[in-house]
């Protein structure tokens, strides 16, 4: 089980009640779609991905960016059973999806700079560390299901 | 493969960057220490506490090496010859390393910059930076 410090837990709930999630979902699915191109693969279906200014104003993107930051709320109402919590979740990842999971590394990294550059001075290095390592708790719960 | 307009991009933070050299790379450092505590491993002879002088020298020297290679990104092979022996021989840091402190860099800077850093111009940072640490890997064997 994930050991929690009373830092790291109050500071994830603070920065998720802050978070506006129409824009920063968006902006961080957006962002990973730009500086990763090779995640578009997975979105296929999404009509228009040819350059960021038509990334960034896709609404299909902007509409699952915001499924995909709400889909963090899981892991904040469970942080001392992330694991469980998305174990269907990796399911569908894995076995409908077909998403490599090395993907979801990246996608959790262009949340980090989305919400450094929104915070500023506000997040500091310990606010990243905590920050990080519950993004890196979720997405090694997304990745328990691949065999 | 850096287009020119990347190029122009990477430049024109670095230039940013430059005159805060110090502040950068200490923050990019803390940052570091913070998020993946086995970079301290690497730090034992030198105090890293936040604003102490070895942190901050150390900082402005990183910062003011990957600001050099921006100023002719084909050189980099020639320009970083020094510190890729370094590296190699001397510090023999993991190179996985490299990659933990370019994202805790693009960090800092998306900190600094605020919106300023588009997806386009942190694309083009982290390809930068990721040549930048395969350069200075080349010498390792």
């Amino acid at each position: 089980m994930v050991e929690w410090t009373d830092f790291e837990r109050a500071t994830i709930q603070d920065i998720f009640s802050k978070i506006n999630y129409e824009v920063v979902g968006p902006a961080a699915l957006s962002r990973c779609l730009v500086v990763y191109p090779w995640t578009q693969r997975y979105f296929g279906n999404f009509g228009n991905l040819y350059n960021a200014a038509a990334i960034a104003s896709n609404p299909l993107v902007a509409k699952h960016g915001t499924t995909i930051l709400h889909g963090l709320d899981r892991a904040l109402k469970n942080m001392d059973n992330i694991k469980e919590t998305y174990s269907e979740l990796s399911v569908l990842h894995s076995e409908k999806l077909h998403v490599d999971p090395d993907n979801f590394k990246l996608l959790s990294d262009c949340l980090t700079i989305v919400l450094a550059a929104q915070m500023g001075k506000d997040f500091t290095a310990d606010v990243q560390g905590a920050f990080q390592k519950f993004l890196s708790v979720v997405v090694s719960a997304l990745g328990r299901q691949y065999h | 493969m850096l287009s020119k307009k990347e190029k122009e991009l990477i430049a024109e933070i670095c230039g940013k960057l430059t005159p805060v050299a110090e502040d950068i790379g200490s923050d990019a450092l803390l940052r570091m220490f913070a998020t993946f505590p086995g970079t301290k491993t690497y730090f034992s002879h030198l105090d890293i506490s936040p604003r102490s002088p070895h942190l901050l020298s150390h900082g402005k020297k990183i910062v003011l090496a990957i600001a050099e290679g921006a100023k002719d990104i084909s050189q980099l092979a020639v320009s970083l010859g020094p510190l890729q022996t370094f590296h190699a021989y001397q510090l023999r840091i993991v190179p996985t390393n490299f990659k933990i402190l370019s994202h805790c860099m693009l960090v800092t800077i998306a900190c600094h910059m605020g919106d300023d850093f588009t997806p386009v111009a942190h694309a083009a940072m982290d390809k930068y930076l990721s040549a930048f640490a395969a350069v200075l890997a080349e010498k390792y064997r």
